[in-house]
């Protein structure tokens, strides 16, 4: 699936639930059937720090695909973290670097990625781009 | 505080009608900031319409008239902290700058490579920091004071750090995170049998307990206006008139001079001697409209009050499975710092935000205090004197939901 049929995906599983307290009841669980971060990668270089909350970012590229892997300490973040990683992982730099997510905001879930909640996932975001665009230049 | 006295604070507070995502609000937030009542809006209304003009240096009417409630205000402060003398109180822009203003005024003075500065575990960045800067900048050590389980400070330790080579100590009077309140008076006593000054840092303090400066005997105290119902960007810095004779200005400019050559500049008499540029003369007109409010209503019934809900608010959240209350001083202001489970605090604020209930979650400014602790940060319910039973009901209630949901 294209990261747009992916965001599409989303958005139509949110959009069963008029209720902001449904939404995020699927949120927490997103969250917390999160698979867990190997404790390696919980290392200093992969985390990104949030003024409220910790991420912890991993990527691999492998045959021109990039895989994310990550986590947070507070499930809601979480959810997030599994929604985006669900999203992104699993395409080409170019691809990623590419995206527009239009689904956060689709969700009703916008002022989770906003810069002044600085829970770390606006940094999150930022951080898969520049791993995409690590791995474009390698591959270059 | 009757239930009709309290419904009648509330409605000076129009902010407390808002709706929150179609709910009312309920603002327990007010350890960060207070809510303002009518009274200082229209002060600062009023002031723009009918008292703007520049201070100190007019021969017109209106630059009269604003300089004489500028003033005004510095005395309103004053007799508030009960301070001997009217030009022993500076404004500033806030507690961080008050402490900034110490920390590199008293600093550039009286503190040499090898010296030291005692602060606490429990104390805001802002009371750490400018101690920090002036240790790097002068090859001073930081030394802290440590705390018991409770989240009381253990003064015995806090002996054994004093010496010939402490310069001053910076204490918190409330700290923001565990509601302690610290016995100031015996610390400085103990710190003035060495002859070594004390700053107080009362951001938490003044608007919950009486304070008088005199009998405390503190060298230095300093408060920020938002936290006491007046407006931000202003704030006290009280400090005994000899030491603040004794140490040079902090910024330099208008207002703080004597006479100007480009040979020699003199400064000019206290207060007026800190206070460099144009002052906040809307500010502390305000701020002295929101100290006669608490005074109105007496800061005794506050704390009381506070003290009411304090009592109220722990002993339901104790009902909780899995609460633990982060600070449980014998002596404690209306700050509730709690965790349930192994909830993370960020979920809790932000589904109780959901709710229509503000608190503050994370670290609190002060990741020191946090780390010693072991924990990722703390949710904290602060109240004020509009704050009721019925909201403590609603947010316990909320929180069990809540709680239900990360479970």
């Amino acid at each position: 699936m294209t990261i747009n049929e992916l965001q599409d995906n989303i958005i139509e599983e949110f959009s069963m639930f008029d209720d902001w307290m449904d939404k995020y009841a699927l949120l927490i669980d997103l969250g917390n059937s999160l698979e867990p971060l190997d404790e390696k990668y919980k290392n200093q270089q992969n985390i990104i720090m949030g003024c409220q909350s910790r991420v912890w970012l991993n990527a691999e590229l492998k045959d021109g695909i990039v895989t994310f892997q990550g986590e947070s300490d507070a499930v809601l973040v979480k959810g997030i973290v599994s929604l985006l990683i669900n999203v992104l992982s699993g395409h080409t730099p170019d691809e990623i670097l590419n995206a527009d997510l239009y689904f956060i905001d689709d969700i009703g879930l916008k002022e989770h990625l906003s810069p002044t909640r600085s829970n770390g996932l606006v940094a999150m975001v930022k951080q898969m781009k520049m791993f995409a665009l690590a791995y474009k230049s390698i591959k270059q | 505080m009757t239930n009709e006295q309290l419904q009648h604070i509330r409605a000076d507070f129009p902010i407390l009608t808002e709706k929150i995502y179609g709910k009312d609000l309920i603002y327990f937030d007010n350890g960060a900031t207070t809510q303002k009542p009518r009274c200082v809006v229209e002060k600062i209304e009023n002031g723009y319409y009918h008292l703007n003009a520049n201070i100190h240096r007019g021969v017109h009417f209106l630059s009269q008239k604003a300089t004489e409630a500028h003033e005004a205000a510095r005395t309103t402060v004053a007799e508030f902290l009960k301070a001997e003398k009217r030009e022993e109180i500076i404004f500033t822009r806030g507690t961080t700058e008050a402490i900034n203003l110490v920390a590199t005024s008293f600093g550039e003075a009286f503190c040499h490579a090898g010296d030291e500065v005692v602060v606490s575990v429990m104390e805001h960045h802002s009371n750490i920091v400018p101690w920090q800067m002036l240790c790097e900048r002068k090859g001073l050590k930081l030394k802290v004071i440590p705390m018991n389980e409770s989240g009381e400070l253990d003064l015995d330790v806090f002996k054994s750090l004093l010496n010939e080579k402490t310069r001053i100590v910076s204490i918190t009077h409330v700290s923001n995170v565990l509601g302690t309140i610290n016995p100031v008076d015996e610390i400085i006593q103990i710190a003035h049998e060495k002859s070594i000054p004390v700053l107080v840092d009362g951001a938490q303090a003044v608007p919950h307990i009486p304070v008088n400066v005199v009998e405390m005997d503190a060298d230095f105290y300093v408060f920020s206006a938002h936290k006491i119902y007046g407006p931000t960007g202003i704030g006290v810095l009280y400090g005994k008139s000899n030491l603040l004779n004794a140490i040079p200005p902090y910024q330099g400019g208008g207002e703080m001079i004597a006479t100007v050559t480009f040979e020699k500049t003199t400064y000019n008499e206290l207060p007026f001697k800190f206070e460099a540029g144009t002052p906040d003369y809307i500010g502390s007109t305000a701020l002295a409209e929101a100290i006669r409010y608490v005074e109105n209503i007496g800061i005794e019934n506050i704390a009381a009050h506070e003290h009411e809900l304090l009592i109220y608010a722990t002993e339901q959240l104790l009902e909780i499975e899995g609460m633990r209350i982060i600070g449980t001083a014998e002596n404690k202001s209306s700050v509730i710092s709690f965790l349930v489970g192994n909830i993370h605090p960020y979920d809790i604020g932000m589904l109780l935000d959901k709710l229509g209930i503000a608190v503050r979650t994370g670290h609190h400014c002060a990741q020191p205090l946090i780390d010693s602790l072991g924990i990722p940060g703390t949710v904290r319910a602060s109240f004020a004197f509009y704050n009721t039973k019925e909201e403590i009901d609603v947010f316990i209630t909320a929180l069990k939901k809540v709680v239900l949901m990360l479970s």
